[in-house]
């Protein structure tokens, strides 16, 4: 059925189209209905915002610079640590990492990959200039680097650094050469040397400056417009399906289905969820799966003198500082009706900050049942029989369907006897206020980069520290010292089992004592034409070397 | 002539720099860029050395006044995004709109006019009427429902034209252009339609008033009695004389056609300076969004003194004089 309707449609554009062709315009193989599909068009939800892969710390920016600048580590689907341009690397101590470089790796323009390379990228991150939000935090802690011979870095850090190889899966590795510098590059804390003059982040867009291993090289940059990827020939790995990749940012849902439907691009992200059925129907291809993010309802719980929450009446105490009511109000929320009614199913109901089986995360964490009933007893045993009036703070442009998900909350929260009603603010806005404190209770997400527990319980549940750094997005101020301890204590322990384990041990404690409200984690669709696989990622990347061709 | 040009000049200057005074403190006072540039799991640290490289860490005094210094240089910051000039971070985006708006007002006239005119000559005939029907459904759909309806109908149902975007673009004098490729035209179609219909009614309707007024003027009569053909009277007496509220209009809609087109430009994904405005709108990139609307306000004023002067050219009673 969907076929016969779809077929005179693509005659008469192929028709239509033949006087490009001319101009030089090359057809896609895919639409034109060949076995063989050799250009990928891919329409994005957002764009990068430089083709600098140290310039800004974005998703976008992220994903689209591992196509062209590879890491030593990289993370894979499952957001597991997998080796890259490095084979393997080991702690040899406490202050030093040691990486094995891969042999026989070249740039895209023919110069082989040495630890050079490495250790010039190291240096010229934190020379980048402006950089709205920098990838410097990662090299800061490097007392030295080194390359005892050109397949071997040695890194030495000033405190323990367990992280180290995470943190550095998310830094693309640079051409000293055709960056411009001639001879071998001397790190040095403060400045180093042998750098030549670094390529400013608007060269990049130049594709003779953007060069790296990866499985594609830049051949076009356009902003607003597309970014145009070529098949790197000389890549170590297996080569990807396609020799060309367009990339067109479609920063609108409604605009990037029709794209999709109408043949003017092979795969797509992030379809709204209330578009996925209908394009199902059209006989396209819908993949899903779970992300790294988090929505959560993050409650104030700040006792400091002089501290009035902001947006509770109806009690002159703050109730969120009573466990009891906490719990009430985790127990009043019905997450599988939110998940199936207002996430459309496409949402997992979630227990703890992160989803199994990342690394310190326990499976089948329990999600706390809707009880409405237990809520209200909650309630009047912490002293509020009558409940009391709050206002729920949410962006409504920020997460899929968040302020419907404040909505939804809204009202379950009521039925429990807690007036609840809804401020809802465009992203901008709304972050400045929650950082600024200006909610008792706010609806938020988290995504961790780094894949894993200590970075959701750092930004989220550590006590508040602006010293340190720790807690920084703990905006509801929660404070318990023994999650501290476990989580601190994390971060230092270099041995995988050791740390998850503590990690595990730290997340149950704090969920137990309902210091924030989980809802439940993302689910990213990516949809595509029949042709085409995309496996779903955890960090929500999409990436031209994974979409692979089925008959 | 010359002091009319001056005193408009003047105003010109003071209306950009109260617009460009209001922007600046209002996208001040929306809230901090920090917390949109910033990645969220940014150390204290890391955002105050931010907004210390920004110069977000000054107080809005300093802030305006170093704002106001380097404008009066012609430098009006750096885009907090992409670390690039804001005026060339917009000019990149200047061709596609003007293309985009520049056809779209070809369209509205060369369809517009003669229909107009038609409709004027014939109100009662039933081709006026539907004429007149059309237009009126020409500008009472929202905009970007019609928009969303050409997509579904011509890309997506129909498949005749692409769904979004710019296609090729070849380089004509260091202007990218898509205006010379077979791909580039598709792509502008339905956007131009869109942004078009709207205009292309506004057209009919003052072309068709203009007429019905004319026809029933003096000079139409002795024209007739004189015996010129009624292809002259319509086409040279009677157009001249309706063409001017319409330069007028269409000025001032070929302003806003460049300006805001961020309806059209985010239905149909292209990517000119409407999108820009958007885009930091919601990144809070205040350099781009100061920088934007003082070139519009710039470009209005300039639309304002063409359509002056073209005025004055189809109207010989018209004078430029100091009481503008």
């Amino acid at each position: 059925m969907i076929e016969t309707r779809r077929r005179p449609r693509r005659t008469l554009s192929r028709v239509a189209l033949s006087g490009s062709v001319l101009c030089g315009l090359v057809l896609p193989a895919a639409w034109t209905g060949q076995a063989q599909a050799r250009d990928l068009r891919i329409g994005l939800a957002a764009e990068a915002t430089s083709m600098d892969p140290h310039f800004h710390n974005l998703g976008p920016n992220n994903s689209l610079r591992r196509h062209i600048f590879e890491g030593l580590v990289t993370t894979d689907a499952a957001m597991a640590v997998v080796p890259a341009l490095a084979l393997s690397w080991t702690a040899d101590d406490e202050h030093t990492w040691t990486f094995k470089l891969r042999q026989n790796v070249t740039f895209s323009d023919g110069t082989p990959f040495t630890a050079n390379d490495v250790i010039y990228t190291f240096c010229r991150i934190p020379l980048v200039e402006n950089s709205p939000s920098s990838f410097a935090t990662f090299v800061r802690p490097f007392e030295s680097v080194a390359a005892p011979d050109p397949l071997t870095v040695v890194i030495k850090t000033a405190g323990p650094l367990p992280l180290l190889p995470t943190n550095i899966t998310a830094l693309g590795m640079l051409s000293a050469k055709a960056s411009g510098a001639a001879g071998p590059v001397a790190f040095a804390k403060g400045g180093c040397t042998g750098m030549g003059t670094p390529p400013k982040s608007i060269d990049f867009g130049n594709p003779k400056v953007a060069v790296g291993t990866g499985p594609y090289a830049l051949k076009e940059y356009v902003r607003g417009t597309q970014v145009v990827l070529s098949k790197n020939p000389t890549h170590w790995g297996a080569a990807p399906a396609f020799d060309t990749v367009t990339m067109k940012p479609i920063v609108s849902t409604g605009p990037r289905v029709a794209a999709l439907l109408a043949g003017d691009a092979d795969l797509i992200e992030n379809p709204a969820i209330q578009d996925l059925p209908r394009i199902e129907a059209a006989g396209f291809t819908v993949t899903k799966g779970l992300s790294n993010r988090i929505i959560y309802i993050h409650l104030d719980q700040f006792d400091g003198a002089g501290w009035k929450t902001p947006t509770i009446r109806g009690t002159d105490k703050n109730p969120l500082l009573d466990k009891r009511v906490r719990e009430a109000l985790s127990k009043g929320i019905d997450r599988k009706a939110i998940v199936e009614r207002v996430m459309g199913g496409v949402a997992q109901a979630a227990g703890e900050l992160l989803p199994f089986p990342l690394s310190g995360t326990t499976k089948d964490f329990p999600v706390v049942p809707y009880d409405p009933k237990a809520a209200k007893d909650l309630l009047a045993q912490a002293g509020y029989p009558n409940g009391f009036e709050i206002t729920l703070g949410t962006p409504n442009d920020r997460y899929i369907n968040d302020e419907k998900i404040a909505q939804a909350v809204a009202q379950m929260w009521s039925r429990i006897g807690v007036k609840t009603s809804l401020d809802a603010s465009t992203s901008s806005t709304f972050f400045t206020r929650r950082n600024t404190f200006s909610f008792s209770a706010y609806l938020a997400g988290w995504g961790a980069d780094s894949g894993e527990m200590s970075n959701s319980l750092n930004s989220l549940l550590l006590c508040f520290d602006p010293e340190t750094g720790r807690g920084f997005t703990n905006r509801g101020r929660y404070c318990s010292r023994e999650v501290d301890r476990l989580t601190i204590e994390a971060m230092r322990t270099f041995d995988e089992a050791e740390r998850s384990a503590l990690l595990r041990r730290a997340s149950a404690l704090a969920m137990a004592d309902y210091p924030l409200i989980p809802l439940h984690f993302e689910v990213t669709p990516w949809a595509t034409v029949k042709s085409l696989r995309y496996t779903p990622r955890i960090d929500q990347y999409t990436l031209a070397m994974d979409v692979v061709v089925v008959k | 002539m010359l002091t009319y040009l001056i005193q408009r000049f003047g105003q010109a200057l003071v209306t950009v720099a109260a617009m460009a005074t209001l922007v600046f403190l209002g996208v001040y006072a929306i809230a901090d860029p920090i917390d949109m540039l910033a990645a969220p799991d940014a150390t204290p640290d890391e955002r105050a050395a931010i907004a210390a490289r920004l110069g977000l860490d000054r107080s809005l005094l300093v802030q305006f006044g170093t704002f106001a210094w380097r404008a009066l240089h012609g430098d009006l910051g750096r885009s907090f995004v992409y670390n690039e000039s804001a005026l060339s971070v917009i000019v990149q985006r200047l061709p596609a709109t003007l293309e985009l708006a520049l056809t779209a007002l070809v369209l509205a006239v060369a369809v517009g006019l003669p229909l107009g005119l038609w409709a004027g000559l014939r109100p009662n005939a039933a081709s006026g009427r539907t004429i007149m029907t059309g237009s009126i459904l020409a500008f009472s759909l929202p905009n970007f429902w019609q928009g969303l309806m050409l997509v579904l109908v011509f890309a997506v149902t129909l498949g005749w034209f692409p769904a979004g975007g710019r296609g090729e673009t070849v380089n004509v004098l260091g202007v990218e252009t898509g205006l010379l490729t077979l791909d580039g035209l598709r792509h502008l179609v339905l956007p131009a339609v869109n942004l078009a219909l709207f205009k292309l009614a506004v057209v009919i309707r003052l072309a068709r008033a203009g007429t019905r007024e004319a026809m029933l003027q003096d000079y139409v009569r002795f024209a007739r009695a004189k015996g010129l053909s009624p292809a002259r009277i319509v086409g040279v007496h009677v157009l001249k004389n309706i063409l001017l509220p319409v330069v007028t209009v269409i000025g001032l809609e070929f302003g806003s056609m460049i300006a805001f087109a961020v309806v059209t430009e985010t239905v149909f994904a292209w990517p000119g300076i409407g999108k820009l405005l958007i885009d930091s709108i919601n990144r809070l990139d205040r350099p781009v969004i100061v920088a934007y609307l003082m070139l519009t306000v710039s470009l209005f004023v300039v639309i304002n003194l063409i359509v002056d002067l073209i005025y004055a050219g189809l109207d010989p009673r018209v004078r430029l004089s100091e009481a503008a």
